[in-house]
């Protein structure tokens, strides 16, 4: 399938034109996940209004302009969706002959940050700063690289025929290719993005077929290591404190208990219907940190109460559901391991950006997939969307 | 998933993916679940307390009114100082808790590091003063003198001085105009607990954190009216604490002034007598216990007779009520309540109870006319008066035959009032009365003229005294029954005697008790203000009046007046014919009686006074000094304890006193230009359009002014040191006399030796 134009789709039906090709049942248009895609468009909108209750006071930030981050938001997800159409178009297929590119890419821009280019937002040592605010998170495209990579060398044999599952020289080969972005984006550090990281694994893992052994080994490994680090006190009892002061705000009552604090107070005080959009006085006030970032999902609990902020919740369960969907009905191994390990990723990183903002994980600097602001997470999961689409439309045709 | 091909899928992957699928969903079933615990359940907590995170309340503490005398002359104001002042969250927040913060910052104020400590202590039952019983979370002061300098060092070394910060702010003053120190009638503040908070939460008046509250004397009897309303204006605001909603704001309404009815200059000349005759009686000796008398203690107070208005009250010993402004130190309380004190927070007039001596006998008087007894009949003073082996005697045995019952009280006669008390006690049934049967005439009549109970003065409290009648001496038997019982011995030594009588019949009314008490000894216990209630009202003709000093309130624009009238409380149980008998036979001890030797010379024809002298035995310790006097427009009472008689002790004290008011000198001749008060203040002091209050300025010291004046010749002005002239004073014309005194040094007054001892 290599070097084929997914937009032509030929050999499935014969050559239509007008309406009836658009809406021919094996047309381009009939053969998208249109409730995936828009839910995230929705996701997107949402955001960007939330973004824009959050920073339209926040002069510090906005350089005066209250509609600051409103525009650029919506930028962002224009430039996102149209990477999406820009990788439906390559198709999946392709990007997997483009994976050691894209690795190359991928270490090269994480190994930026950690030289002088790299700059620190927000504790996280994770950004590459470019003139006239314009940074990029290469930690994101990090998570694409990795699932493509690994599905890339998981799949190849079965694809192929040769095996039913990935052997373990297979699982070796994967494993190594991911975990040496994943050193390297542990020492930057951004534990958040490991930890993502460590679910795509987990996910990918899972979806190829590799041996249970393989799957409860890294778990029970992973266990093991978090509790010696515990045990072994390697972190330092504020490190610690930290870590807890999400179930706990009193252990770190002026750093993060202060943020989970104020995130929970403003999510609580929305009730049934919230606030009100832009009367939301926990965000008036930015007492909340971070809110049109990692904390944007505080505005929607605040100022839209349990139904906005629940409708939120169902879009990304939306998503993932047909995620979840494309993952099994597509023919080849290949698309299965790329779909599911979107699905990790999405899944990890709304429940942890979430959870923390209701007080069940602990803080760490990730942001909410559509929703938050921030151009390098949105081109992401467009792009992420976008592999999506392409798994869906180059499925075959149920009879 | 039938319509997926076969492509080398498996039914493992399959299995995983949907294993991954139902982990997806109960991941965000989760979130679920926690979003509507959150808003849901608990979302009317959670929005309480958004609304409180939003609002910031800026207090702006009010300005507390002043205490001001009579003329206006302020007894207690404000004055603005330099606040060192330690927050305690800050310090805990230091990983040694602040210590290294505090030794250094003990070293820019120069104080001891331990007590800089011991001042950002919190009280609880365990820790002594000093220690600090507010809020924990308000800035604790711990010195309000810093210097301009030190608190240039802090604020410029913030970094160095974490918690620590020096404001400028206003604290009281007590400037004790002409030396008049008033400490126990202004009371002091301290900062207000947390029980205070709470109980005031809901009350018109809520109490602030940082608020200082009174704690005794007219600060805690007005406090209400001094201390103001705080002025609290509420922000929105964002976490910054920047505004960004409207804001909500009740200015700040500062106390009212508080005038007094004190007059400092008569309140200095007390002070300066009452020191002064305990100081002259410690020289002399006391022939009972035959060392010199230990005068540990005493009481003056100086009333408006026809209004009850306290123009003076003293007590002694004193002590300056500035040591509590921004707190008191460990030593100065010690001093103040420690076991080895003499107590100087006791205000005497109000708190001190003694027996009243001879000058219960006006009530003694008052019970024998009612009780039926002629006012001229003759009763015989003889000089004992035997009970059934027991032997009542006269004072000194004197003897003055039969006489009336003016001249009894005049000549101060106890058998007189032993044999009139005595059958009263007959006639009521004796040691055993039926029920309903005692009279108890003389009982009644200490009722009556208000003993055993407050007065009502216009300051917390107050004590009762006591009246020794029936219904008390069985509540105290019945209390103190078992110890008298277990300690009395039939023949023991005397206390062991007293204890075993006690025992058997201390709740019946003995013939002793009622002949002892007819004369104001044994278990009677009378306050000066008690005394001077009475005396008042004998000069007024009858009336008696709730002690007052509050004179008007003034709000502090001084646009409302609320002026605080005087109160009667009762009438004396007495005729005119009768008053009028004991006000000759009062004005008969000045010029011939008991207290005629302290008085020689007096212009008794132009002003008139009225003395009764008391002397009250204490058992184990010297006697107690009573001198109760009045004129047509002043009581002065005044008592000393274990200085020996009324007159002896207080006669030149008391003369003294009413010489300042009248301008009466030593010689007798009266010059308006030295009387401090010849007629009581009846006008306020004139309130400015802005809301001040006009004062004259105070001279140095009134006290020894007046005592120059009393014994000095008018002389030319060139006398006068140019270092102590004062403009613009009444006592400007008592500053004009060239001090003459017959020892030459002011201080060394009264160092004259009291040649004999009087009748009490």
């Amino acid at each position: 399938m290599t070097g084929v134009n997914s937009f032509s789709v030929s050999g499935y039906g014969p050559a239509r034109a007008g309406w009836t090709r658009v809406l021919a049942r094996d047309s381009l248009a009939r053969r998208l996940d249109w409730p995936i895609l828009l839910s995230a468009v929705a996701l997107s909108l949402i955001g960007s209004v939330l973004v824009f209750s959050a920073t339209r006071n926040r002069t510090e930030i906005n350089q005066g302009d209250q509609y600051y981050f409103l525009i650029r938001h919506l930028m962002n997800t224009g430039i996102g969706i149209a990477l999406m159409i820009g990788t439906i178009w390559l198709g999946h297929r392709t990007l997997r002959n483009a994976v050691p590119v894209l690795y190359g890419l991928s270490l090269l821009g994480i190994l930026l940050v950690l030289t002088p280019l790299g700059s620190t937002v927000n504790g996280a040592h994770s950004w590459i700063v470019f003139g006239g605010g314009f940074s990029l998170q290469p930690s994101e495209f990090v998570k694409i690289t990795i699932i493509l990579g690994m599905s890339m060398l998981l799949a190849a044999r079965v694809d192929a025929g040769d095996k039913l599952y990935p052997d373990h020289r297979t699982v070796v080969q994967a494993l190594g290719l991911a975990s040496v972005p994943m050193l390297i984006v542990m020492l930057m550090p951004d534990l958040g993005s490991v930890m993502v990281m460590v679910m795509i694994v987990l996910g990918v893992l899972l979806a190829s077929g590799a041996s249970n052994r393989w799957v409860f080994g890294l778990l029970g490994a992973g266990a093991a290591g978090a509790v010696a680090v515990w045990q072994l006190h390697i972190l330092d009892e504020y490190q610690i404190a930290r870590f807890a002061a999400f179930a706990n705000p009193s252990l770190d009552p002026a750093g993060v208990g202060y943020n989970t604090n104020q995130a929970r107070i403003a999510i609580g005080s929305g009730g049934l219907t919230g606030a009100g959009l832009f009367h939301g006085s926990q965000t008036t006030g930015q007492f909340v940190p971070e809110q049109q970032t990692d904390f944007v999902f505080t505005v929607a609990g605040e100022e839209l109460g349990f139904v906005g902020a629940g409708l939120i919740i169902v879009l990304l369960g939306v998503i993932l559901w047909r995620a979840c969907r494309i993952a099994r009905e597509t023919t080849e191994l290949y698309g299965t391991i790329v779909a599911a390990g979107i699905v990790a990723w999405f899944a990890f990183q709304s429940f942890e950006n979430i959870g923390m903002t209701l007080g069940i994980m602990p803080v760490t600097g990730l942001p909410l997939p559509f929703v938050s602001y921030g151009g390098s997470s949105m081109f992401a999961v467009w792009v992420a969307m976008g592999l999506l689409q392409s798994i869906r439309v180059q499925r075959p045709m149920s009879a | 998933m039938t319509n997926i091909p076969e492509t080398g899928r498996t039914p493992r992957v399959q299995i995983r993916l949907v294993v991954i699928q139902i982990l997806v969903l109960s991941l965000l079933g989760t979130l679920g679940g926690r979003l509507w615990y959150l808003q849901i359940r608990e979302g009317a907590a959670y929005a309480k307390e958004a609304s409180g995170n939003h609002v910031q309340q800026v207090v702006e503490p009010a300005v507390r009114g002043s205490i001001l005398d009579a003329r206006g002359v302020p007894l207690a104001d404000n004055e603005t100082r330099l606040v060192v002042s330690a927050s305690r969250t800050d310090l805990l927040k230091q990983p040694d808790d602040g210590k290294a913060v505090l030794t250094k910052l003990a070293g820019v104020l120069g104080m001891d590091p331990t007590e800089v400590m011991q001042k950002v202590r919190l009280c609880d039952a365990k820790t002594p003063q000093p220690c600090w019983n507010g809020s924990p979370y308000q800035p604790i002061p711990i010195t309000d003198e810093a210097t301009a300098k030190q608190a240039l060092q802090i604020r410029e070394r913030a970094e160095d001085f974490p918690g620590i910060t020096a404001e400028p702010e206003a604290v009281r003053r007590y400037p004790a105009p002409g030396k008049s120190n008033t400490a126990q009638v202004l009371g002091y503040l301290s900062p207000v607990t947390d029980d205070e908070i709470t109980k005031a939460q809901d009350t018109d008046s809520p109490y602030l954190r940082s608020d200082q509250v009174g704690r005794s004397g007219l600060e805690r009897q007005y406090d209400k009216e001094l201390r103001g309303k705080a002025g609290v204006t509420r922000y929105e605001v964002d976490n910054l604490g920047r505004v960004i909603g409207q804001a909500e704001a009740t200015p700040a309404q500062p106390g009212s002034n508080l005038v007094t009815s004190i007059d400092s200059r008569v309140q200095r000349v007390a002070e300066y007598e009452l020191n002064n005759a305990m100081k002259v009686a410690r020289q002399q000796f006391d022939k009972i216990t035959g060392t010199n008398y230990k005068a540990d203690s005493g009481a003056v107070v100086v009333m408006e007779a026809k209004t009850g208005r306290i123009v003076a009250m003293a007590s002694a010993p004193t002590y300056d009520p500035n040591v509590w402004v921004g707190g008191i130190s460990a030593k100065d309380y010690r001093k103040l309540t420690g076991k080895n004190s003499d107590y100087p927070l006791l205000n005497r007039a109000i708190q001190g109870q003694a027996a009243p001596g001879s000058t219960f006998k006006v009530v003694s008087t008052a019970a024998a006319v009612e009780a039926g007894y002629v006012w001229d009949g003759g009763y015989p003073c003889t000089s004992s008066y035997s009970v059934g082996g027991q032997v009542f005697n006269n004072f000194e045995g004197e003897n003055f035959g039969p006489i009336s019952l003016g001249r009894a009280l005049e000549v101060s006669c106890d058998t007189v009032f032993y044999a009139l008390a005595d059958r009263e006690w007959k006639k009521d049934g004796g040691i055993n009365p039926k029920k309903g049967e005692p009279k108890d005439y003389f009982y009644k009549a200490a009722h009556q003229f208000g003993l055993g109970k407050e007065t009502g003065v216009d300051l917390p409290n107050e004590v009762t005294g006591r009246v020794p009648d029936r219904q008390w001496k069985e509540s105290y038997w019945k209390a103190n029954k078992a110890s008298w019982c277990k300690y009395g011995k039939k023949n023991g030594t005397y206390v062991e005697k007293i204890a075993y009588e006690n025992c058997l019949e201390g709740n019946k009314m003995r013939e002793g008790d009622s002949i002892n008490y007819s004369i104001g000894q044994g278990d009677t216990l009378v306050t000066p203000i008690q005394e001077a209630v009475i005396y008042g009202a004998l000069a007024n003709g009858g009336t008696m009046y709730q002690p007052s000093i509050g004179k008007a309130i003034v709000s502090a624009d001084g646009r409302t007046v609320t002026e605080i009238k005087p109160k009667k409380s009762g009438k004396l149980p007495i005729s005119k014919a009768t008053l009028a008998g004991m006000d000759d036979a009062l004005a008969g001890v000045v010029t011939r009686g008991t207290a005629a030797w302290k008085f020689g010379g007096w212009p008794q024809d132009k002003i008139e006074l009225h003395a009764k002298t008391g002397t009250a035995e204490v058992y184990g310790k010297q006697t107690t000094s009573w001198l109760a006097t009045y004129s047509k427009d002043y009581t002065v009472i005044m008592t000393i304890a274990q200085a020996g008689t009324g007159s002896g002790a207080s006669g030149e004290a008391v003369r003294h006193i009413y010489n300042a008011l009248y301008g009466v000198s030593a010689d007798g001749t009266i010059d308006k230009k030295n009387a401090l008060l010849p007629t009581p203040q009846k006008g306020l002091p004139t309130v400015r359009a802005d809301g001040t209050i006009t004062s004259p300025k105070v001279a140095k010291d009134p006290a020894k002014d007046q005592r120059a004046s009393q014994e000095k010749a008018p002389e030319p002005d060139a006398s006068q040191p140019a270092g102590t002239t004062q403009q613009n004073t009444t006592n400007q014309n008592t500053r004009r006399r060239r001090r003459r005194r017959r020892d030459g040094c002011g201080g060394a007054a009264g160092r004259r030796s009291v040649g004999r001892r009087s009748l009490a």
